[in-house]
């Protein structure tokens, strides 16, 4: 870690670089820093000021253009080390103006800097300067730019390089080899499992417990303490920090934590109690509050060569650590995303003591910044340092300081499975000087309210949404954002709420049968062809989509949804269902009577419950939709149709020839007719709640569980249950098939003949297996609706069963609407799964987000 | 879809001599192809006394999906599918009409030209005619033409009892008329009343309207408007509503409407402000003193001078009426316009840069990313965003204006605008102006219990703001005061009230 000033002897100098931070090289011109640069490093990772200087006049060697190529410069270092890569400074960076500015950028990403110092002799660099017709400056430069090496190498320490190496004369740059280092708080390759382990503050009872909890052996020495511990499945323990301090016995919490980590079973980090345990055992003034007075009592009561092992190993403790491929982070304080992996004095101050602001509370504790509530890293951040009465997640990270010392818990998490697993306090064995707070975050114990506009793929950044679910990466783009946040802003309900939004769904694929568009053949053959042979065929309800996220008591609306709410109701684009919230509200309490009356509550172990369905009638929520773009039409066909009529009957009176006209207009008035008898079926006058219907045909979640891993009869059972209250709650007819078996089919077909001809908008073909079914291809369509040929007419017009229309309309495109069901279908499972996980707001509503941004018509990004 | 123009004899002319004027002849049905159908001529009736002429328009719906229209391309997904098109009398009809009776319209009939001109007692009539305008507005536009108007509303659907009518009417219309011009109302007032163009209304529209309305010596087509210069003024121009008809016609595009409005103005030989409805608006205005929108931006402007604040967020700055005051305030140095709808960003992009790019007047798309991007180095910075969202962008300035913006949020979101403004941002100095609900009493035609705008969610009382003010203000920290904006009435209070957060 010292400046190595590289032997002239025989080994070649070996050139530690690390493999995310600066190199700044110092030299000459002409001293071959940019040989040297193409032999050790990628093209990409050298920065030289020339190509600079190049890219910003054309002119590699245009002095008067080195403002603005240093400028490019530092530009690009400073991107590159915010991304974490490497980059080398291909410079004669000979003074220390023009290093200082580039330690200053380090700085600011948090991370070291190294200068290379390639030192030839003056009349080496003379002459391959001679021998280099672009570089027509005079030897006096040269001589400049020796005289300003020379003086800086001795500073290049005090400027802030970490690492300083000098190689002196060709040979010695030639043979130096590279190496590159990792970071010390990169320890990717360790993958566990893990069991992270929050503040013990030397409570050695209480930790032997834990251990043991967490199945691991303890060995003890001759004089019965523990020294050490092994998981016979070999997990590892990893230590927050604040091993010491306060509690009764700090030196066998450590002996034990020593021998673990010595042994391989244990990993640690520092907490600020070992910081400054360090700096007394180094003979240090500090203050001895904060119970380092009793650990220090303690220790003195070791032997001398106990306490120089503490001193060591606590000495020796690496800020933090980056786990498991860099999806965990353990830091005592925790840590903000931009420090992960880094190191520089702030990195570690942000992991001993967390984000302060430097004021003090009115317990004369220091006021931490809230780092945990705007965190939105990918890395799960296990930390400590911070007393709450739970341990609890919080947009992915994990406070587990559960106030042992204090007499609260002593808790662990085990990793990947993220299960807390907690022992109590034997006795409250330091007075707390502030109570024990709630979980980190919102102050009154809410789930959080806020989205950020970044977390809907605007706000500065804004480049869409890129969601990872399960199933595959789904993007939404900027424009479709734009236009979902307008309708989600001005109209949705809190998003608290929103767990899910329905995918639209796909429609068979085009019917072989003349005359039809839509036939059972299609959408069974479809699945068929996808290796699925059992689907349930649903009856489709002509209402309108509704979730219905129903709570047994408020208690549980304020846990997990809103508090001093019972339940909503909302549609496909979030909106709340009833404009009128008296009506929301009896139609949730009307639903909540059938939840309970029919028992699901105990059945499913859970106080509150999400259905999906359809609200009937379709008037209830379409009226002026029906009114404007149905009825109307209707109105003017009733009203011109028959007009036509009779003049044309009165001209063909007079022995004009109209018959192939008035035979069209007569086919008309007809079709008017069908089609006005579509909507007027959906359409019935509700008054309040009484005659509204709801069929809900899916149970979406409940209490730590979804159910899209539930089969369909489960759900059509449970839907059963609720129908038989009586109350609003309707049933929904189904059909098990299997769609390899002829007869089935055609009973299907049959049964579908009948639903359509008696009025009905058509069915639903659904994999039994629920929404999770998998076909040969993965992921299947979730349903495929197949809806009747008179329904039809008010979706493409009341003429769209004439020949020539029909033959256009039969050239449509399913795959597109297919592709878009399927990728809103992979929203929605992830946003269930990930409500299901607690995951945080921000991640729910990202995936229920893009679910309306997919469904909105872009509204291009440039205006 | 359906015209029937009836003509009955009078003792200079056979019934029949309408086929003369229509240039088709009675005993013959004759199909004319349109780009959007086939329009059929044929005489449902044809003797000496009576005869009836009708024009049927059978519109090809597959042509006008292929077509991506105006109508095949609407809000509404399904409409362009399902509408009323192929029945009610749209644009459609009328260019049917203006293509199948062109020489009618035109006034020329070289056999009968006496009769051309001569006017002779019609009937016309049209089953379903779209007007949402409603009957009252039919006859308002036809009877000052000397029509005698029978207008009844369409039935919505005998299966919907209950569900009223619908906005159809199934129009018939008597008086002795020259039918050039009879033909000529058609041509400009049904698209006027429906309001729907199939296709794009570019200039060409003016002179199309002032040529059917009878003002056709324009002024860019020099001689031939010489020519008809003196004679009497053509129907449209001396027309009540002819504001109300040009604006329609003209698809609401307002370069275009003024333009044909000054021109028939020109026609009238009027100084072109005497009857211009704009400008009498803008007079009434005057003399009204500033309106309440005007007071309202000049109150928060007092209180941000007041306040001596350095930098002032417009949160729901809208199309920008604060935000080009804010921009002229010497003492701000920074000044950001925030709103979620990025067609009102883009107007206030408009009004608030000096120009992007290439001198004054010349802007340059607003490239928003999703972040909305600055209006220029002179202007403000412009930001797509939401006050209900956490957003970084906010932060940093010393005043945040929330002025007529929280009735148009739900009560229920309430909270996380307050997170976002009071807690998260935290300026200095928060201004917030909604209405004062007490004064509605004063608006005549204002229902009671109904609220100002359709997006509002609610309008506060006195109390009832100031309740929510205190709790936001104790909660983040605030202090808060109240002021009046507008005119005070005794016991109701302003018409706008103010609440000024201060930390």
């Amino acid at each position: 870690m010292s400046a190595t000033e590289a032997a002239p002897a025989a080994a070649p100098p070996v050139l530690g670089v690390p493999e995310m931070g600066l190199v700044v090289l110092v030299g000459v011109s002409g001293s071959g820093k940019s040989t040297f640069a193409a032999k050790h490093f990628r093209p990409t990772e050298v920065v030289s000021s020339d190509r600079c200087r190049g890219m910003v006049s054309d002119d590699e060697n245009d002095q008067g253009a080195s403002a603005d190529a240093f400028s490019l410069l530092h530009t690009i270092v400073d991107i590159r080390l915010r991304r974490g890569l490497l980059a080398v400074v291909d410079a004669t960076n000979v003074q220390s103006r023009a290093r200082q500015e580039l330690v200053r950028i380090a700085k600011d990403n948090d991370v070291l800097a190294t200068a290379v110092v390639l030192d030839v002799p003056e009349s080496l660099a003379l002459e391959r300067n001679r021998t280099r017709p672009d570089r027509d400056f005079g030897d006096h430069v040269v001589r400049r730019q020796r005289r300003d090496l020379r003086q800086g190498i001795k500073r290049l320490r005090k400027e802030g390089f970490r690492k300083v190496y000098v190689l002196r004369g060709p040979e010695q740059i030639d043979a130096a080899v590279v190496e590159r280092e990792r970071a010390w708080p990169d320890r990717t390759e360790l993958t566990g499992p893990f069991d992270i382990i929050g503040d013990v503050h030397g409570c050695r009872a209480e930790l032997e417990e834990l251990l043991g909890e967490l199945g691991y052996t303890l060995t003890r020495d001759g004089r019965g303490r523990a020294v050490g511990a092994r998981h016979p499945e070999g997990r590892t323990a990893v230590f927050v920090g604040d091993l010491v301090d306060r509690g009764p016995d700090s030196p066998g919490v450590l002996r034990l934590a020593m021998g673990m980590v010595r042994d391989g079973d244990a990993l640690c980090v520092p907490g600020n109690h070992e910081n400054k345990l360090v700096r007394a055992l180094k003979g240090a003034q500090v203050r001895t509050t904060h119970g380092l007075a009793e650990t220090l009592e303690q220790l003195e009561r070791e032997s001398d060569e106990f306490r120089a092992e503490v001193l060591e190993f606590c000495d020796g403790l690496v800020s933090h650590l980056l786990l498991d491929g860099g999806k965990l982070v353990v830091a005592h304080a925790g840590l903000k995303e931009a420090y992960h992996g880094r190191a520089s004095g702030r990195v570690r101050s942000f992991a001993l003591y967390g984000d302060t602001t430097g004021e003090t509370d009115e317990y004369g504790l220091p006021v931490r910044l809230p780092w945990a509530r705007e965190y939105r890293g990918k890395a799960a951040v296990v930390y400590g340092h911070t007393p709450t009465l739970r341990a609890e997640w919080l947009n992915n990270t994990l406070c587990l300081d559960t106030g042992c010392v204090f007499g609260g818990k002593l808790s662990a998490l085990r990793y990947p499975e993220r299960e807390v697993v907690e022992v109590k306090a034997h006795r409250t064995w330091y007075e707390p000087a502030r109570p024990l707070a709630e979980p980190a975050a919102p102050e009154d114990g809410r789930p959080e309210a806020l989205v950020d506009i970044e977390d809907v793929g605007l706000g500065a950044a804004g480049a869409g949404l890129h969601v990872e679910t399960r199933y595959g990466h789904v993007h939404a783009d900027a424009g479709s954002c734009l236009a979902a946040l307008a309708v989600t802003s001005r109209f949705s309900v809190d998003p608290r709420w929103l767990l899910y939004l329905p995918p639209t769904m796909a429609p068979a694929p085009t019917s072989a049968e003349p005359g039809l568009l839509e036939h059972p053949n299609e959408a069974l053959a479809a699945y068929r062809g996808a290796g699925i042979g059992q689907v349930v065929c649903q009856e489709k309800h002509m209402g309108s989509r509704a979730v219905a996220v129903l709570c047994r008591d408020e208690e549980a609306a304020g846990r997990r949804f809103v508090p001093g709410e019972l339940g909503t109701v909302y549609t496909r684009t979030g909106r709340p269902f009833f404009s009128d919230p008296v009506l929301g509200a009896e139609v949730v309490g009307r639903l909540r009577a059938a939840v309970t009356e029919a028992g699901l509550w105990d059945r499913l172990g859970t106080d509150w419950i999400a259905l999906d369905g359809e609200m009937l009638p379709w008037s209830a929520k379409a009226r002026t939709l029906i009114r404007d773009q149905y009825a109307s039409v209707g109105a003017a066909a009733r009203a011109a149709l028959p007009a036509a009529g009779r003049a044309l009957a009165a001209a063909a009176a007079r022995g004009l020839d109209t018959d192939a006209l008035a035979a069209r207009t007569a086919r008309r008035a007809d079709q008017v007719e069908e089609f006005s008898r579509v909507y007027r079926r959906y359409s019935w006058d509700t008054d309040g709640a009484a005659g509204l219907r709801y069929a809900p045909f899916a149970v979406l979640a409940t209490e730590g569980r979804e159910y899209t891993d539930a089969d369909h009869l489960w759900h059509m059972g449970i839907a059963e249950q609720l129908a038989e209250t009586g109350g609003m709650v309707r049933g929904t007819r189904y059909l098990a098939v299997d769609a390899t078996d002829p007869d089935a089919c055609a009973s299907a077909v049959a049964w579908w003949r009948d639903l359509v001809s008696a009025g009905g908008e058509g069915m639903v073909v659904k994999p039994v297996l629920g929404a999770r079914a998998e076909g040969a291809k993965g992921l299947a369509q979730p349903g495929l609706k197949v809806r009747g040929p008179d329904y039809l007419r008010i979706v493409y017009g009341p003429d769209y069963t004439d020949p020539e229309r029909l033959e256009v309309l039969k050239q449509r495109n399913t795959g597109r609407k297919a592709g878009l069901a399927m990728r809103e279908h992979k929203l929605g499972l992830e946003a269930l799964a990930r409500h299901a996980r607690r995951e945080p707001l921000w991640r729910v509503h990202e995936a229920v987000f893009a679910v309306l941004a997919l469904e909105s018509e872009p509204v291009d990004p440039r205006l | 879809m359906l015209l029937t123009i009836t003509a009955t004899a009078t003792p200079e002319a056979s019934a029949t001599d309408l086929g003369f004027l229509l240039h088709k002849h009675p005993d013959k049905v004759q199909e004319f192809e349109q780009s959007f159908g086939t329009a059929h001529v044929f005489y449902p009736e044809a003797t000496r006394d009576r005869c009836t002429a009708a024009l049927l328009l059978e519109v090809d719906t597959q042509a006008l999906l292929r077509a991506r229209t105006s109508v095949s391309t609407p809000d509404f997904a399904l409409a362009r599918y399902v509408n009323d098109r192929p029945f009610a009398s749209s644009s459609l009809f009328t260019v049917a009409l203006g293509k199948v009776f062109r020489s009618a319209m035109r006034g020329s009939c070289p056999s009968r030209p006496e009769l051309a001109r001569t006017p002779l007692p019609l009937e016309l009539h049209l089953p379903a005619v779209p007007c949402r305008a409603g009957a009252e507005k039919a006859r308002a536009l036809f009877e000052p033409l000397g029509w005698r108007v029978t207008a009844e509303p369409v039935p919505l659907d005998p299966g919907l009892p209950g569900w009223g009518d619908s906005h159809h009417l199934s129009l018939t219309l008597t008086g002795e008329q020259v039918l050039s011009e009879a033909l000529s109302h058609l041509y400009v007032l049904l698209p006027a009343m429906d309001a729907g163009k199939h296709y794009w209304t570019d200039r060409s529209e003016i002179d199309k309207l002032l040529r059917a309305g009878g003002a056709a010596g324009t002024g860019e087509e020099g001689a031939e408007g010489d020519a008809e210069e003196g004679a009497r003024p053509g129907w449209l121009a001396r027309h009540p509503e002819r504001a109300w008809i040009t604006r329609r016609y003209l698809d609401r595009r307002d370069g275009h409407v003024r333009t044909a409005l000054a021109r028939l103005s020109e026609v009238l030989g009027e100084d072109g402000t005497g009857d211009d409805p704009a400008a009498e608006e803008a007079e009434e205005a005057e003399e009204r003193g500033p309106s309440l929108a005007e007071q309202r931006a000049g109150a928060v402007l007092a209180v941000l001078r007041a306040e001596r604040v350095s930098s002032v967020i417009d949160l729901g700055c809208g199309s920008g009426r604060l935000l080009a005051r804010l921009a002229e305030e010497p003492g701000l140095e920074r000044v950001t316009g925030v709103d979620v709808d990025t067609v009102a960003l883009e107007r206030a992009h408009r009004r608030v840069c000096r120009g992007c790019e290439g001198g004054p007047g010349r802007h340059r798309p607003l490239l928003a990313g999703a972040s909305g991007r600055r209006g220029g180095p002179s202007g403000p910075e412009l930001l797509v965003g939401s006050v209900v969202h956490r957003d970084r962008r906010f932060e940093g300035h010393d005043a945040a204006v929330l002025m007529e913006v929280v009735e148009h949020i739900d009560p229920s979101r309430l909270p996380a605008m307050a997170e976002s403004v009071f807690g998260l941002a935290r300026p200095r100095v928060v201004v917030v102006t909604t209405p004062n609900a007490e004064y509605n009493v004063h608006y005549e035609g204002l229902a009671d219990g109904s609220l100002r705008h359709s997006d509002h969610r609610f309008e506060w009382t006195r109390p009832e703001f100031t309740l929510w003010a205190d709790s936001v203000a104790r909660r983040y920290g605030y202090g808060v005061r109240h002021l009046p904006v507008g005119d005070e009435r005794p016991g109701t209070g302003a018409p706008t009230q103010m609440g000024v957060f201060t930390r």
